[in-house]
């Protein structure tokens, strides 16, 4: 539709997540008409998150080096994973400082219809982290909406036979929401009364 | 009409910008819709819960040119609740959720049959009332069966002979005879073809009497001949959970 350099700047914008064609062309055009400045550092910014930011080889959150700040801190409970599907919601339960134990971010939820099945998801790292028996409680922290439900769901009957005691987050969060959106008061208190999971 | 109410069941939802989902409905009386439902993923939102997958709601909505949006919603069953809590019934009621929305091709074209069917299938899913992927196949056959695409059990899909023929074309839409074979087609065991007759009439002493042999055979020929009639595969079918 538009001279080379911008209807491939145009493709790319599409590919992304939550933008469609009319907002990829608008962003488009409003990185033309933009301060040459500006866009470079949107260039800087992107080229730096792919070159330093790594994943935690432990837990899978975004991370500096090769372990994230929680799997390296000493004063963190080893016997408690807490099991969620973005590292933003890792962000979300640090803000409580509720939780002592360490993450586990699975990438996603399961979600068939966007053929996201769970060996698409880092569950079978999780399956490795709890083979030695340090941990002894899992808390399934998956969004509260159907897709976190029917992955926590999963989750609970496939660590069933390791005797673990398995817990979800309290209700009171907003069903249908997002992790991240929820306050801390509120997040807090889910994590105060998680209960456990009956599978 | 601007503003129109209808019930439906959630098909699937999206993310969309920060806070919105854009959901994929299939109504009573106006066909599958999509729509956007405004600040679903906050806290405090209004009616998150009830625009989820499974979900049989009643809806107000507001005509857009591409996009409705939702602006009011109450439960009338909320399905997404005992499904989500089973994986097998989690991932059979998905590929009911993406069949449907594949055989209703046109958007705004009302069939209160398929609509029926849909919420059928999800109840029995809901209320444990058979095998989930015994559900899930009477639906596909069902659900196929409406589309036009009944498949030919008792005679040769062909030449009308009278069977019990043994081997099944997907491509020419059923059961064929010795003669009209295609190469490579399936041989089909009787208990199989009878759990496929059991299904589309609605016998279910008969369907849930089938040995696990037997369902996993008529689950093979089911999902093939529906992936045959769709343009591209289903997505969720290869992720349901086969007991
Ligand atoms: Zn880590
Ligand atoms: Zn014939």
């Amino acid at each position: 539709m538009y001279e080379g350099p911008v209807q491939d700047l145009i493709d790319e914008l599409g590919r992304l997540p939550g933008v469609g064609p009319k907002g990829a062309q608008r962003i488009a055009f409003y990185l033309l008409a933009a301060d040459p400045a500006d866009v470079r550092r949107l260039v800087d910014a992107l080229t730096e998150v792919k070159d330093k930011v790594k994943f935690c080889t432990i837990c899978g959150n975004v991370s500096e080096a090769g372990q994230c700040r929680v799997c390296r801190d000493p004063r963190r409970d080893l016997a408690v994973i807490c099991v969620v599907e973005e590292p933003k919601d890792v962000v979300a339960i640090e803000r409580t400082r509720e939780f002592r134990g360490r993450y586990h971010v699975l990438g996603g939820a399961i979600s068939p219809i966007e053929g996201v099945g769970p060996d698409d998801l880092r569950i079978r790292e999780l399956m490795t982290r709890l083979a030695d028996g340090t941990v002894t409680e899992l808390i399934l922290a998956t969004d509260p909406n159907l897709e976190g439900e029917a992955t926590a769901t999963y989750l609970a009957r496939l660590v069933k036979p390791m005797d673990l005691k398995v817990t979800r987050l309290a209700s009171g969060l907003p069903v249908g929401g997002d992790l991240e959106y929820a306050d801390e008061v509120t997040l807090g208190r889910a994590f105060e009364g998680r209960r456990a999971l009956e599978v | 009409m601007p503003v129109y109410r209808d019930e439906a069941v959630v098909l699937r939802t999206q993310k969309l910008g920060e806070a919105d989902r854009i959901v994929t409905l299939l109504t009573r009386r106006h066909g599958r819709v999509r729509a956007v439902a405004k600040g679903v993923r906050r806290t405090g939102s209004r009616f998150g819960s009830r625009v989820e997958p499974f979900m049989h709601v009643d809806l107000q909505l507001y005509e857009g040119r591409s996009l409705d949006t939702v602006t009011q919603a109450e439960t009338l069953e909320p399905y997404g609740d005992r499904i989500a809590r089973d994986y097998g019934r989690y991932t059979a009621g998905t590929a009911v959720l993406e069949t449907a929305e594949r055989l209703s091709a046109e958007e705004r074209e009302p069939s209160l049959k398929l609509y029926l069917l849909v919420v059928g299938a999800l109840r029995a899913l809901a209320e444990s009332q058979h095998t989930p992927t015994l559900i899930l196949d009477a639906f596909i056959l069902r659900a196929m069966s409406i589309a036009g695409y009944e498949p030919v059990l008792e005679a040769c899909a062909r030449c009308d002979e009278p069977g019990p023929h043994r081997y099944f074309a997907v491509a020419l839409g059923g059961l064929v005879c010795r003669e009209h074979r295609p190469p490579g087609s399936a041989s089909v065991s009787p208990q199989s073809l009878g759990l496929m007759g059991a299904l589309l009439s609605g016998d279910w002493s008969v369907a849930d009497a089938a040995e696990d042999r037997t369902q996993r055979e008529t689950s093979g020929l089911v999902a093939a001949y529906l992936q045959w009639h769709l343009e591209h595969g289903l997505r969720s079918l290869r992720l349901v959970e086969r007991q």
